[in-house]
């Protein structure tokens, strides 16, 4: 005689210590095995692109910080791009040198987070501290720069806030030099440890074909195989002067596009980003970085969609303008959005436990979900 | 013995009984919990490229009185629908359960809880009062956190307990005697005299088992470690799937009384381990108390010399924990059923036939 047995609902969230942030995951389980997933969103939700409508094209740069507050300036660079695509504004060449180095600072920065919070998610603390120790660097970086640490409003429509502080240079090249060898000290004790990997391969398995059916993009769709990167598939600022590969999911230690590989891409990632911001750094031309701020925002009638490679994945913005100071309308894809669609079903069959590494490994940013 | 000590000191048998079952607690647990959890937070934090507690006192010695200053004070939360009875039991029955454990333990040849003969057997049983602890507290909780959380404990336990007793037998099979007084007395000598090391018989026998020693060292190490959920076998309180498992929704004194168990545990299994393999009291390079002929020094010494072992053992899981991550469930059961237990059954049948013949 087999034993009844019932299925029960367990709420996750939002107030867990996993769900990275303020999501709530309705879980179906029965016993430990997971039978279905719903997320409900919209804890954070802030009416970012209806309050992008009553104001004026500089003032809602800051509100892009505060959408994926871990990759702020990548936010900014994004929809300063897309306004200055609408008006036809050429930037001077140290201000597009100075955006990409802080975008990939950034980048690392916000891998850091994500890599760290992962392993803590996984059940290492350790290295969630030593992720936040490096990310401590970048965030006294950009401190000296423009003087925040996560909200910047410092990459504005046609320049900069200002140029960057007189030691800018020579710190950064510190930060590099000593970030090198505390990332092969991050791989020796979280990635290539196998307590880590039993847990990670071959888990939350995302295939090529349902990835590019679900829109994901970022670190997620190349961890399936797909050689997407905007920064080369569909080049903007100077990204095409700089040599750097993309990282592609090639299955190490399991199936291409399970859990472990999406993790791996972001240590790749960041290795490539250092790359770019020392050829950047190396190369960095003089020059004024607000010669081409315009007094005036006031784009001409029309309507653009310009995007660009978050280190979650493609970040676009649609801006309708009618000719007058305020946006008629800004919508923004979101990657952490899209992204999360398919985590319901990359859950399907596996274990409680499981949820926390497929959540983390798709790496969500609520306030970007949200707006 | 303290026994004896303190019976003629008071002349009757129940104050000498009371006071010694009270010794441990007072001399020994709750200082080491205090000592031992402030030990913790600053490994951790020198491991992590921190600083750890620096404000209450020198370094943060006083932070732990800060602690339970502060948890004494707290208001005893109790959520609603809860079974009261049972959950005001279980941290009582979980902390009893490891302290329970106390009594049988060695602390030095001239102070031990009680003399039983069933020693090693009587610690393995008795520790599994916990498991019925952190069940009841978990569906006594109405929380689907801490009955997930009451549910992995009670399995992760009981399958932990089996390579623990294999291993154990297989150490009775060799001295021949399951009371760890005696089992410690056997070791007595220099440091080659250790279980792991063969033990005190010279001969074939002990290069042979010295490597199989060293085997079962390592699985009784593992499987208590499972037994008494730390990292990386935490998965009854896996704080980032199932918030803090069984315990989720204690607070104040009730918390805090777990987390003296889990501490008390952690020493315990520290004890068994050094008291089954590493001489337990025994002093690696013989006694200072023997050289300068001072007869009451020896005990102090081999109390000296089980703290040392046994704290360095903690020191060995708190490394542990701050450097792995956690198994899943299947994982963690795999490993135990077939791995741990199948190993365990060759070490056994092993072991047997060295001593047989």
């Amino acid at each position: 005689m087999a034993l009844k047995t019932e299925e029960m609902v367990l709420n996750m969230g939002p107030q867990h210590p996993s769900t990275h942030g303020v999501l709530r995951l309705e879980l179906v389980i029965e016993g430990e095995i997971i039978k279905s997933v719903t997320p409900h969103i919209g804890y954070l939700h802030r009416c970012f692109e209806k309050h992008c409508e009553v104001m004026t094209y500089p003032q809602i740069i800051p509100y892009t910080d505060r959408m994926d507050y871990l990759a702020s300036m990548c936010n900014e660079f994004g929809y300063v791009i897309a306004v200055e695509r609408l008006m036809g504004i050429e930037v001077p060449e140290r201000v597009e040198y100075i955006r990409v180095i802080m975008a990939e600072l950034q980048r690392i920065a916000s891998h850091l987070v994500a890599i760290g919070t992962y392993g803590a998610d996984i059940g290492a603390f350790t290295p969630f501290l030593f992720c936040f120790r490096d990310r401590e660097k970048i965030l006294n970086l950009f401190e000296i720069t423009c003087g925040a640490r996560l909200l910047y409003n410092y990459i504005w429509i046609g320049g900069l806030m200002h140029d960057l502080h007189p030691d800018f240079i020579r710190l950064t090249k510190e930060f590099i030099k000593e970030f090198r060898p505390n990332l092969k000290e991050l791989n020796d004790l979280l990635t290539f440890n196998q307590i880590f990997i039993d847990r990670t391969a071959n888990v939350g398995i995302l295939p090529a074909e349902t990835a590019i059916n679900y829109g994901i993009t970022g670190p997620n769709l190349r961890a399936s195989g797909v050689n997407w990167d905007l920064r080369i598939n569909d080049p903007y600022s100077i990204y095409d002067r700089f040599d750097f590969k993309i990282p592609v999911g090639k299955g190490e230690n399991g199936t291409v596009g399970d859990c472990w590989n999406r993790y791996y891409m972001r240590i790749l990632e960041m290795e490539e980003s250092l790359k770019i911001v020392e050829q950047a750094i190396n190369q960095i031309p003089d020059g004024d970085v607000s010669s081409a701020i315009p007094k005036r925002v006031k784009p001409p009638a029309g309507q653009i969609y310009s995007r660009v490679e978050n280190p979650r994945g493609e970040l676009g913005y649609f801006i309708v303008s009618d000719g007058s100071v305020n946006p008629t309308r800004i919508k923004v894809r979101a990657p952490s959005f899209v992204n999360m669609v398919v985590f319901g079903e990359l859950c399907k069959g596996h274990m409680v436990a499981d949820v926390v590494a497929i959540l983390g490994s798709i790496d969500i940013v609520l306030g970007e979900i949200d707006r | 013995m303290i026994y004896d000590w303190l019976y003629s000191l008071t002349g009757s048998e129940m104050i000498a009984i009371g006071v010694q079952s009270l010794l441990p607690l007072y001399l020994f647990i709750l200082p080491f919990a205090l000592v031992a959890v402030l030990l913790e937070r600053k490994v951790a934090a020198h491991m992590q490229d921190r600083l750890g507690p620096m404000r209450v006192g020198y370094h943060g010695l006083l932070q732990t009185i800060a602690d339970i200053l502060k948890l004494l004070q707290k208001e005893d939360t109790v959520a609603a629908d809860i079974d009261k009875k049972f959950f005001d039991l279980s941290p009582l029955l979980v902390f009893a359960g490891s302290y329970a454990a106390f009594a049988a333990i060695p602390f030095s040849g001239a102070f031990m809880g009680s003399n039983i003969d069933l020693g090693i057997i009587y610690i393995v049983a008795v520790t599994g009062l916990v498991v019925a602890g952190i069940l009841m507290g978990g569906w006594a909780s109405n929380n689907k956190y801490s009955l997930l959380g009451a549910m992995r404990a009670a399995a992760q336990i009981i399958s932990f307990e089996i390579p623990t007793l294999l291993i154990v037998v297989t150490v009775i099979m060799i001295t021949g005697t399951m009371n760890l007084y005696t089992m410690s007395e056997w070791q007595t000598g220099y440091f080659w005299n250790w279980l792991i090391l063969g033990g005190p018989d010279f001969g074939i026998a002990k290069i042979l088992l010295t490597p199989l020693m060293l085997m079962a060292f390592l699985i009784i190490f593992l499987s208590t470690l499972a037994e008494v959920n730390r990292t990386p076998f935490d998965i009854p309180e896996a704080e980032s799937e199932i918030v803090a498992g069984y315990h989720t929704e204690y607070s104040g004194m009730k918390f805090a009384i777990f987390f003296l168990a889990e501490y008390a545990n952690m020493f315990a299994i520290s004890a068994v381990v050094s008291a089954l393999f590493f001489g337990g009291y025994q002093s690696p390079f013989g006694y200072l108390g023997n050289l300068l002929e001072i007869g009451w020094l020896i005990p102090i010494e081999q109390f000296f010399w089980f703290t040392a072992k046994g704290v360095f053992f903690v020191l060995v899981q708190m490394w542990l924990r701050w450097t792995l991550p956690r198994f899943r469930v299947d994982q963690l059961m795999s490993f135990c059923w077939k791995y741990l237990i199948p190993i365990s059954f060759v070490l056994l049948l092993l072991v047997g036939l060295i001593t047989v013949l």
